[in-house]
């Protein structure tokens, strides 16, 4: 039997990760280097912790591994480079120097947090961005992030050598960030957290044994930030805002996988331990002043929490924080969200006439949320055909099986009853 | 490889079925796929959109995709399939013909076809070109 770490030393490693990857990179440059390195060190961790004991100082033993692995591999390479007699090092010799006999200046916290931009770097598409993250910074395995995705490893490992390639490309663009750069880059990083937390959210099909828990990991790696910004309002606002949308998991699904929209969860089984950290996360964020989308998303959020039911939810609130939303970010889904607050407060009949205004933009009409939408009003305003027929419409439109399952579900059960 | 295949010409025929029906087939679909998956059979498994979803495309004289609309005459459509690693074609036909027996409308199975194809392999490895 292999000895196994527990989850204690697990959780630890993860931890770490970020924060050695973020030395070795200070130190070394090479990011697709540095990162394989401490990958190496990891395993290594996890291979000898169990039998040897864990180091009294675990960053410093994973630091010493990761050098020592990376050093190797500069040699290896440096003997091939001979070889081929093609004497370019990556990093000008110059900023070697500099960089190495100079620590001083920068500290640890600015290291492990640039860490987080250079994994969104904006030659990277989202997916690259998303398995860079999920690796540098949450410390998975390239195995874990395959499986999370449901892809082979293979391919998974493709995708991570090419985002480490083309930050190496746009290296020489890319100096020293600046606290100015990280402010213009920090919505970037948000929004890649924030695709990790959906994908793990809204892809659960009942039979998650073997998926890496993606939303448990965007919290994680949301805390990690957080406490490396802990006075940023829209960090704290995007970490409310998914402990408040989590909170809500167990009721969210049946026995088979099958959703359960908001208004008909069992409250009860809503996670209220989460509930009251995201909201004092909250009131920490909306104390510093400037609002921003993410946290007017998690006031959202807070509001259905804090109800007893779907009747008792302060609608005309909720219609409010989307008006100021949408003057933040302009989209569909925000101005959908925002007919049905209003329907809810006004009545299905003016939210019907809102969702008309909607289906005027050729790129929004044919999307199946729409006619979700308007399917559900329309059975409260008492039209059941017209009902039958819009939810039977989204059927044929969603690309989610348990969504389409949900939807044809509620057009047959509309049908067997008339 | 399991293929499931539906008739054309329109959205999925489910839609129109009883909630207790949809409900028993979907029941019977999840509990299928666990069932070959705890068993280690399981390769992947895939349900498809429906036939008027589809489009058909082609390249044209640059190579730039033509694409065509949906295909209301096409006799069958493609609606989801399962690839399974087994020991024997029978155990393969023994799989399908269970898929085959899903509960349609009243709970009766609709013993739709399965078309079972051999996923082709690798070169063997003693194989010289």
């Amino acid at each position: 039997m292999i000895a196994r770490l527990d989850d204690h030393a697990q959780d630890l490693l993860r931890d770490l990760a970020p924060q050695v990857l973020g030395v070795l990179l200070r130190r070394y440059r090479d990011f697709g280097g540095c990162e394989d390195a401490v990958q190496e060190a990891l395993t290594a961790a996890a291979m000898q912790w169990p039998n040897q004991g864990m180091p009294d100082n675990p960053k410093a033993w994973l630091i010493t591994v990761a050098t020592r692995r990376l050093t190797d591999q500069i040699r290896a390479d440096t003997a091939r480079r001979l070889r081929e007699q093609l004497v370019v090092s990556l990093v000008p010799a110059d900023q070697q120097i500099a960089l190495a006999a100079d620590a001083a200046g920068i500290n640890e916290r600015d290291e492990t947090l640039d860490l987080y931009f250079m994994c969104c770097h904006p030659a990277l598409s989202s997916a690259s961005q998303i398995a860079l993250t999920l690796r540098a910074v949450g410390g998975l395995t390239t195995a874990e992030i395959a499986r999370a995705f449901l892809v082979p490893e293979a391919t998974m490992a493709q995708r991570l050598t090419r985002a480490k390639q083309a930050i190496k490309s746009a290296g020489a663009a890319f100096p020293e960030l600046t606290p100015a750069d990280r402010a213009d880059r920090l919505p970037a990083v948000l929004k890649v957290i924030y695709l990790i937390f959906n994908e793990g959210y809204t892809t659960s099909t009942g039979d998650t044994l073997y998926r890496v828990d993606l939303a448990a990991e965007a919290i994680r790696v949301a805390r990690l930030l957080s406490q490396l910004m802990p006075d940023d309002p829209e960090v704290g606002g995007l970490l409310a805002l998914m402990l408040l949308t989590d909170a809500r998991r167990a009721a969210r699904t049946g026995p088979h996988g099958e959703l359960i929209p908001l208004d008909e969860q069992d409250r009860s089984q809503w996670d209220r331990a989460r509930v009251s950290e995201g909201q004092r996360i909250l009131q920490h964020a909306l104390a510093r002043g400037a609002t921003g989308p993410y946290q007017i998303q998690a006031a959202i959020a807070a509001l259905h929490d804090e109800a007893a039911s779907s009747d008792e939810t302060d609608w005309a609130q909720i219609r409010g924080l989307y008006a100021l939303l949408l003057r933040f970010q302009d989209s569909p889904m925000a101005r959908l969200s925002h007919a049905v607050a209003h329907a809810m407060v006004e009545g299905p009949a003016a939210g019907l006439a809102a969702l008309d205004q909607l289906g005027v933009d050729p790129h929004f009409a044919a999307n199946h949320r729409l006619d979700a939408v308007r399917a559900h009003l329309l059975e409260r305003a008492g039209d059941r055909e017209a009902a039958i027929r819009c939810y039977r419409q989204a059927a044929q439109r969603t690309t989610s099986m348990p969504e389409r399952n949900y939807l044809l579900l509620h057009a047959a059960r509309l049908s067997d009853y008339g | 490889m399991l293929m499931m295949n539906t008739p054309g010409g329109g959205p999925y025929q489910i839609a129109s079925w009883p909630a207790e029906d949809i409900k028993a087939h979907i029941g019977f679909m999840i509990n299928f796929s666990k069932q070959l998956s705890a068993a280690g059979e399981l390769v992947g498994a895939e349900g498809l959109s429906g036939p008027d979803q589809a489009k058909r495309v082609r390249a044209g004289v640059n190579g730039e995709p033509i694409t065509d609309g949906v295909f209301p005459e096409s006799k069958e459509f493609l609606a989801g399939y399962w690839i399974v690693d087994v020991e024997s074609p029978e155990r393969a036909y023994a799989i399908a013909a269970q898929a085959s027996a899903a509960p349609g409308p009243g709970g009766k199975p609709l013993n739709m076809p399965i078309e079972v194809r051999q996923v082709m392999s690798g070169p063997p490895p003693d194989w010289k070109p």
